[in-house]
């Protein structure tokens, strides 16, 4: 672990370069420390694949003591005091999220091209996508939008080549490794397999996004009739 | 009392902020907020709101809007030529609009964002804490969106009594806080997360010349051209956090400057941040203007902070009297 500057109000604590869940399961854990620790000044602490990003006003946070408690954090994620009882309560959730998805069709219009890709039936492919428990790795994009991993290598289909100019609300896609749904119709490049009728992001609900980095997920497959669109 | 202003004209684009959306960029939402926090915290203080309260940012070609009722009112930032009631009133200045009565933005002189206070502030709903309007996301504001000609905009209660015995016209030196940046500005810059990334003359390159700010600018970043950045080390990167005032290096070495509207994430590495004191400077300017950059050390870059922080301080200290 390393911190990073940037700027005069964001200091970056920096673990290994790599996508890999136990590497980003300590950037969960220090963003939780951290939000529990409520340091005077901070204003918001942002978990990625592989780093944590400390917001702060510079003119009522003691930089050096904020630095000293990432560091504090960090040591006690690396000698694995955030694994077992006490994950469980730094992180909202223990069991997967399931999330049904109603595959092909004209929700999920490249799931022909993933299946090709794949070298296999539609049905198959969209099984594939159903049968790991993906984690969350971080939210960013926009609202709500989670990046979950890994999938299976099979059906791990690259961004389209001409990125669609609007993709609906609830879409379910792939990029390479990556899936994720489209929580609000905004302009994108995955390629869409399904859709699903739960709303991943919704600023009236109490708990305005359902998925929060280090979240587990499943996909479950629906027909059509049986989703609220 | 409580009250709307009514939107005749609504300008180029003229949305609600506040200091922005902030604790929930884990979840990727997005700050927004001011282009220029210190003009719209210099617009508040003049009114005697807290700096929290929401103003209306103006861009480029200003607004026509009546007042239902009479308010302390002051607009900061870009200048414009201001009529209330078909009289001219000056900017950086606290003075009274009647019931009634219309101010209109005229011609803009310079700078290219105008923050309008209102005694009270802008009421419209909070959105996960805050009333900054982000466009994109159509979060926060007037419904999620810039206003529009017809557009009632609810206000915050006052107690007028507290500015009704005073002298109108307050907050004298309010305009002198900060020059404002005419279509060019030179600001400071610390290394950015990615630093590293990046050999040493390419960090003295970004400092060489000036670079321009492109058509495709907004809200969200500033797309610039001038001096090419190119990393020599590996390009690829993980996504990080994104944090205001970062200048991204994408492949083809022409930075881009993250601004208000930026979403939480990106895959560019950042050469350089912005000093906090300096980002409102920066949102002066618009497409075709230019900034210089040059580096700082964290030592100046609070410095520039606390003076600025000071000045607003004497300007609050005054409205309260």
């Amino acid at each position: 672990m390393r911190l990073v500057p940037a700027g005069d109000s964001v200091v970056i604590a920096e673990f290994e370069d790599r996508i890999d869940p136990a590497v980003n399961a300590r950037a969960v854990a220090v963003a939780a420390r951290m939000r529990q620790a409520a340091v005077h000044g901070v204003r918001d602490v942002v978990p990625t694949f592989r780093s944590v990003a400390v917001y702060f006003d510079p003119l009522r946070t003691d930089y050096d003591a904020l630095c000293l408690r990432l560091q504090q954090a960090a040591e006690r994620s690396a000698a694995g005091e955030d694994s077992g009882v006490e994950t469980r309560e730094l992180t909202r959730r223990t069991s997967p999220i399931r999330v049904p998805v109603c595959y092909g069709g004209t929700f999920g219009p490249d799931l022909a091209d993933v299946a090709a890709f794949a070298g296999t039936s539609e049905g198959e492919a969209a099984e594939l996508h159903t049968r790991r428990i993906y984690r969350v790795f971080m939210l960013g994009f926009i609202p709500g939008f989670a990046y979950m991993g890994s999938v299976d290598a099979r059906i791990a289909a690259p961004r389209r080549a001409a990125p669609r100019s609007r993709v609906p609300a609830g879409s379910v896609g792939i990029a390479g490794e990556q899936t994720g749904i489209y929580p609000s119709e905004s302009p994108g490049g995955w390629q869409l397999i399904g859709r699903t009728p739960l709303r991943p992001f919704d600023p009236e609900r109490a708990q305005p996004a359902l998925f929060a980095a280090g979240d587990s997920v499943q996909f479950y497959p629906i027909d059509a009739a049986d989703g609220q669109w | 009392m409580v009250s709307a202003l009514h939107i005749i004209r609504p300008g180029l684009l003229t949305t609600v902020q506040d200091l922005g959306r902030w604790g929930s960029q884990a979840v990727g939402v997005p700050v927004a907020g001011p282009m220029d926090p210190f003009s719209h915290r210099l617009a508040n203080a003049l009114v005697g709101n807290d700096s929290w309260s929401a103003t209306l940012e103006v861009t480029l070609t200003g607004p026509e809007i009546a007042f239902e009722d009479e308010r302390l009112v002051a607009v900061t930032g870009a200048e414009f030529d201001l009529l209330l009631g078909g009289q001219s009133v000056p900017s950086s200045v606290a003075f009274v609009v009647r019931a009634g009565s219309r101010l209109i933005f005229g011609r803009r002189l310079r700078g290219t964002r105008a923050y309008l206070a209102v005694a009270g502030g802008v009421a419209v709903p909070q959105v996960l804490g805050s009333r900054a309007t982000h466009m994109l996301s159509r979060m926060g504001g007037f419904r999620g969106r810039a206003l529009a000609s017809g557009d009632q905009v609810p206000l915050g209660q006052t107690i007028p009594a507290t500015w009704r015995s005073s002298d109108p016209a307050r907050g004298e030196g309010g305009a002198s806080v900060r020059l404002l940046a005419d279509r060019h500005a030179r600001v400071r810059v610390l290394p950015g997360p990615h630093r590293d990334r990046f050999d040493d003359e390419v960090f003295d390159r970004l400092q060489s010349a000036p670079y321009t700010i492109g058509t495709d600018s907004d809200r969200m970043g500033f797309r610039l051209s001038g001096p090419t950045l190119r990393s020599e080390r590996d390009t690829s990167m993980i996504s990080d956090a994104t944090p205001l005032g970062v200048l991204q290096v994408p492949a083809s070495g022409q930075p881009v400057l993250l601004m208000a509207d930026r979403q939480t994430t990106g895959g560019y590495p950042a050469i350089a941040t912005l000093v906090s004191a300096d980002i409102g400077l920066v949102g002066q300017l618009g497409p075709g203007d230019t900034i210089s950059f040059v580096a700082c050390s964290r030592r100046e870059a609070l410095a520039a902070l606390i003076a600025q922080e000071r000045a607003l301080m004497g300007v609050g200290g005054a409205s309260r009297l």
